[in-house]
């Protein structure tokens, strides 16, 4: 393989001299239209070798459409695709992949029940005379492996492997097929921070062979960490290509969301008052939390930031009960929780926000007001002796959608219907339907449009200032540096930091999110 | 990330079949099958719409009704259960045995001796209900394997029980009224079945109970991070399933008069057609009641219908069968349809 050549420590071949930047690819004037929406209009894009190029932009504003066009999946209905200055046509994924593009998606596509080798060679498979060549099949998955720096074994069953390492099969089988032009789709999605740093040294080789590499992702701090240029895509619409050091993040927010800042996020007048939540040495029993203690006060919203894996998601699960805690306590007002629950927790005024709302938090086929009211059925408002009070329970519900802004307010319509943004607030409706002081939010505006972000960051400005102790933990930095008055920054399931106030900057908390020093594996 | 919808064109055919089906969705196919079923049937055999056989089918129905009440139920929550059938087994039994044992003691009482045998019959039904909920709740067993378990379990329980032979000596008072007893020209089980459906109705619509079914059959981990004690509910489906289904087993020992050790068998299939043809998923969380019911009523129109015609009983099971795997090739397709 011609990679091998480069990268092998043992290989005797010189370097060959930085490979002078090409045009890989060129996208002009891309239109794609769907049943009911403008996906794409008057795309330009391009790509040089030896560049990460990042698709920065909101769910929905464009970014899967345009990789599909650009793998194949897709065809333009208006547009023109240059590969190498040659103008081209894209027949499937498989001519693509021909022509040297290929893909890593957000779901893969490897058979779970078969090996890592098999995968790797799924449909191409080395024969002699028919038959398999398992030797052959061996030996090239190892290279790949071993030039790749995955240890990964070959006879693995890839269903029993880890979500990272099920993606570094992928991109394992993406490599393999000796790509000039490779997309990866948010890759780090589910990857702790260990895994996403090997992936940003493995980004930074590719990038040393000629590669170019078009990298999605709606995270500001991965476009720090990776990027040399950054296309912004809103509402299907190119709005901006510049060099990545040349831009602010706010000034990405801005072009990403249509919005300045001050539109963006609400000035929230925060008076801590009492402590409401503790959590004191808390150490969960998978490990992933340790001896942290973390407060939030009455009227005030608290981050908590770090990437996938740092532990700041599982201190709001523990506090809710869902995770095992080993040691360590969990206060409320005071009184420590021996054995939280959700049950309980409720019942004490807390209630925990789910991230994957479709996956925890709604249940997709039963109308809004049932849902709204879930977590509220018990109390004396909703039902007596067990018995619905459904004319009750169905204006409370119109009272809390139309507080939210629901669209459309009809709290009869099944929440499947509605778009991801509006799902959110039915969700998020759950703390207003009972007596709710402490609410945990788990990556609020995760897949909510930005008109609903606007809305829901509203919602919390209200819900803090009437004196409600608001835990926020999300991924989305500018998210968290605006609304919060005090973060802890998380890494690796400790508290590695706490900022407050004007401390509260972009890279102090960035700089907590990866190793000081380099660790040893 | 979501892959985008395919392309359609929003052409005339496009429009109308988009049409057919959100109708389909729902309101499911059972409509249909029942408009072609009733007009076979009435075409082939004039004897089919008269009062004597429609009275009939509809005492017919009662038992299948009230089992499918319990099966709805179970499969709204989530699970099934293949144990409905070995309740009645084991329902008709153990009551039958203990009815006519008293009865043969206390001859002058036999008010007693039917109570005796009815209290006895809700036990075991009860007793089957909490060992398939505490299986499938507390440790976890899939209903399909708890629940089929249990049935060999029951089945098997029944015929050591009574040596393989039917259980006789009812007192009349409970083969005559219960079983063959008619009230203002109505048959009894009528009676029975309506209460059942009026108060499965009444907690499915206006209780908690009934709407945390649907959570949890919706999305349990929802229901659990919304407080919702899930194992409790889950368990006490389960209970009240076989309760009906005791019930159920009851009614069909006064109609037959003896406690007899395969009664029942073909109600586990029967019950989960009916419901899922009546528009309830598989899959858990949706469906109605009244849905179950009517899905109940037309199988068995269907059977009284085969039999009037004089098709093969062994026929009869294989197109039983078939409505079954139609009715849940719907429901899949029902589900893609909707989005």
């Amino acid at each position: 393989m011609q990679l091998a050549r480069v990268t092998a420590a043992e290989d005797v071949q010189p370097l060959p001299a930085e490979p002078s930047r090409v045009e890989l690819l060129r996208l002009s004037s891309i239109v794609k239209r769907f049943p009911g929406v403008q996906a794409l209009s008057d795309v330009d894009f391009d790509l040089q070798s030896g560049e990460v190029h990042v698709l920065f932009g909101e769910n929905g504003a464009g970014k899967s459409t345009l990789i599909n066009i650009i793998a194949g999946t897709f065809t333009p209905d208006d547009g023109t695709m240059m590969l190498r200055g040659q103008p081209i046509r894209l027949h499937s994924p498989h001519h693509a992949r021909q022509l040297g593009i290929n893909a890593v998606f957000q779901e893969f596509s490897l058979v779970p029940t078969l090996s890592v080798q098999d995968n790797l060679y799924l449909g191409r498979e080395p024969k002699h005379a028919g038959i398999l060549d398992k030797a052959a099949i061996a030996r090239g998955t190892k290279e790949t492996l071993d030039l790749l720096g995955f240890h990964l074994d070959p006879k693995a069953q890839v269903g029993s492997l880890s979500r990272a390492e099920q993606q570094m099969v992928e991109i394992a089988k993406a490599i393999q097929g000796e790509p000039s032009i490779l997309i990866l789709d948010e890759p780090t999605a589910s990857l702790t921070e260990n895994e996403a740093d090997r992936l940003f040294a493995l980004i930074e080789r590719l990038k040393g062979q000629g590669l170019g590499i078009i990298y999605i992702t709606h995270r500001i701090q991965e476009i720090r960490r990776v990027a040399d240029r950054v296309t912004v895509l809103r509402d299907g619409h190119a709005v901006a290509t510049v060099a990545a050091g040349d831009v602010s993040e706010f000034r990405l927010v801005e072009l990403m969301t249509g919005r300045t800042i001050d539109a963006l996020y609400p000035t929230i007048n925060q008076q801590p008052g009492p402590v409401m939540l503790q959590a004191v040495a808390l150490t969960l029993v998978n490990g992933r939390v340790r001896d942290v203690s973390i407060d939030v006060r009455a009227g005030e919203v608290v981050g908590l930031a770090g990437l996938v894996g740092s532990g700041k998601s599982e201190i709001g699960r523990a506090v809710f009960g869902l995770e095992p805690i080993a040691s360590g306590s969990i206060v409320i007002e005071g009184d420590v929780v021996r054995h939280p629950s959700p049950r309980g927790m409720l019942d004490r005024g807390v209630i925990y926000i789910p991230p994957d709302r479709r996956e925890e938090g709604l249940v997709a086929m039963r109308p809004v007001r049932e849902n709204m009211s879930l977590a509220a059925l018990s109390l004396p408002m909703f039902s007596r002796l067990g018995i619905l009070r459904r004319r009750l329970e169905g204006r409370t519900v119109r009272v809390i959608a139309q507080r939210l802004n629901l669209r459309p307010l009809n709290v009869e319509r099944q929440v499947a219907y509605f778009s991801g943004g509006n799902q959110q607030k039915v969700v998020l409706g759950r703390g207003l339907a009972r007596n709710v002081k402490v609410f945990i939010f788990d990556e609020p505006t995760t897949g909510v449009d930005v008109g609903a972000k606007v809305e829901i960051y509203g919602f919390m400005k209200d819900l803090c200032e009437r004196g409600a102790a608001v835990l926020l933990i999300s991924s989305d930095l500018p998210e968290l540096l605006h609304l919060s008055n005090r973060s802890y920054v998380m890494h690796r399931g400790e508290v590695r930091a706490e900022f407050i106030g004007t401390a509260l900057t972009e890279e102090a908390v960035l700089a907590n999110f990866f190793d000081r020093d380099s660790d040893a594996a | 990330m979501t892959t985008a919808p395919m392309e359609r064109e929003a052409t005339g055919a496009n429009r109308l079949s988009d049409l057919a089906r959100s109708i389909f969705s729902t309101v499911g196919i059972l409509p249909i099958l029942l408009a072609i079923v009733v007009f076979y049937f009435a075409s082939q055999e004039s004897r089919f719409y008269g009062t004597a056989n429609l009275t009939n089918v509809l005492r017919q129905s009662t038992y299948l009704i009230i089992v499918t009440l319990g099966q709805a139920l179970v499969l709204i929550s989530g699970g099934f259960d293949l144990s409905v059938g070995a309740v009645i087994a084991v329902t008709s039994v153990v009551s039958a045995r203990y009815m006519s044992n008293h009865y043969a003691a206390n001859p002058d009482s036999e008010l007693s001796s039917v109570l005796v045998g009815v209290g006895i019959g809700l036990l075991v039904g009860t007793v089957f209900g909490l060992v398939n909920g505490i299986g499938v709740a507390r440790f976890k067993v899939s209903p399909f394997i708890m629940t089929l378990g249990m049935a060999s379990v029951g089945t098997g329980f029944a015929l050591y029980y009574t040596g393989g032979s039917p259980v006789s000596g009812m007192p009349p008072l409970f083969t005559r009224e219960i079983g063959t007893g008619r009230w203002f020209e109505i048959p009894v089980p009528v009676y029975a079945a309506i209460v059942a459906m009026i108060l499965v109705l009444f907690l499915v619509g206006s209780t908690s109970w009934g709407r945390y079914l649907y959570a949890i059959g919706g999305n349990t981990k929802a229901a659990y991070l919304s407080g919702i004690p899930v194992g409790v509910y889950t368990a006490s489906v389960y209970v009240m399933c076989s309760l009906l289904a005791a019930v159920a087993g009851l009614l069909l020992t006064a109609r037959t008069s003896s406690g007899e050790p395969n009664l029942g068998g073909q109600y586990p299939l029967e019950s989960i057609t009916a419901a899922v043809i009546g528009g309830i998923s598989l899959r858990g969380g949706e469906g109605r009641i009244i849905g179950a019911v009517l899905g109940a009523l037309f199988i068995t129109i269907l059977t009284n219908g085969m039999n009037l015609i004089r098709m093969e009983s062994y026929f009869q099971t294989m197109a039983i069968g078939v409505i079954l795997i139609l009715a849940v090739i719907f429901d899949q397709l029902r589900d893609r349809w909707r989005v």
